[in-house]
């Protein structure tokens, strides 16, 4: 079911399509840059493949500073311009902790405890007034 | 005991690879203190901040780590200097969300939360040089095998 899957790169962040939504993993320490291309990268899966969510998997990510938050909050905000949700998952919690305390409460951001809550939040979103429930458009 | 090795050292900031190195030395110096899971992710993300500006604003510089012991209490003090522009209001720096370039105007309000220690100290042309000290809470493994 997943196409659009790039090799992981050193400084390259691989983008996995998981029907329609996009499936980032990051790990470790992400340099500036990496987090940047990434950033432009979603920009173009987006349009291109018409997905609409974007799920980033942060449990594997030690540190979150300004930088890499206001990036995430970049990527919310492009990825709504481009009709697609975001949802930043497995925040650690000496991570959380932290953010709050630097002062970085990233409004408009939306967050899940785990992968498998942001992909439900993420796949609940069918339009309530849709006659006759949710319909899968595709197999 | 504790020893100096592998906490004290002096890193160069002249590019956000430096960056990624900053933060791993933080991470592993404080590790090695004794700083809870907690307290480390705070440093290494004060580090992070303040190396970014010494990297940024001040157009490179360095930082240095020093081991600081007191009372069987041990400490990380970090000194990040550059040689840049400075800073000619320290207080307009030091508020929540002022920024002169893009950023979010955090880095610095932010880190003087997150550490025990902030001292500053900036000389219009000349450069500048935050120091930030941070104390493990308890005192590293007591038992022999440390
Ligand atoms: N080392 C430095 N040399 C010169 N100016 C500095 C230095 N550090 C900070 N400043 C000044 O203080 C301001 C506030 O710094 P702060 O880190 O809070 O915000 P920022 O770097 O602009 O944005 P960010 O939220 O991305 O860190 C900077 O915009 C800059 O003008
Ligand atoms: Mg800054």
């Amino acid at each position: 079911m997943s196409d659009a899957y790039s090799r992981p790169v050193p400084g390259h962040v691989p983008v996995l399509r998981l029907g329609d939504v996009l499936l980032v993993t990051l790990q470790g320490d992400l340099h500036d840059s990496t987090a940047q291309q990434l950033q432009q990268d979603l920009a173009e899966t987006i349009s291109r493949t018409g997905v609409r969510g974007v799920l980033i998997d942060i449990s594997g990510v030690e540190i979150v500073d300004s930088f890499l938050g206001r990036v995430l909050a970049e990527i919310a905000a492009q990825a709504k311009l481009l009709a697609a949700r975001t949802v930043v998952a497995g925040m650690r919690p000496a991570v959380a902790i932290t953010l709050a305390e630097l002062g970085l409460t990233l409004p408009g951001l939306s967050t899940a405890l785990s992968t498998e809550a942001g992909m439900e939040l993420l796949t609940q979103q069918t339009p309530a007034y849709r006659p006759g429930g949710p319909r899968q458009e595709s197999p | 005991m504790h020893t100096a090795a592998g906490v004290e050292a002096c890193l160069p900031i002249r590019s956000d690879m430096d960056l990624v190195w900053v933060r791993q030395h933080v991470r592993q110096a404080a590790a090695q203190l004794g700083f809870g899971l907690v307290d480390q992710t705070k440093l290494v993300t004060a580090a992070s901040e303040l190396a970014r500006n010494t990297l940024v604003h001040g157009g490179g510089g360095q930082m240095e780590a020093t081991h600081l012991s007191s009372g069987g209490a041990q400490g990380l003090r970090l000194a990040f200097t550059d040689e840049g522009p400075g800073i000619a209001d320290l207080d307009q720096a030091l508020s929540d969300g002022y920024t002169s370039g893009d950023g979010l105007g955090m880095g610095l309000s932010g880190a003087r939360r997150l550490v025990h220690d902030f001292e500053i100290d900036s000389t219009p042309g000349d450069g500048t040089t935050v120091r930030v000290t941070c104390w493990a809470a308890r005192p590293p493994r007591p038992r022999e095998e440390a």
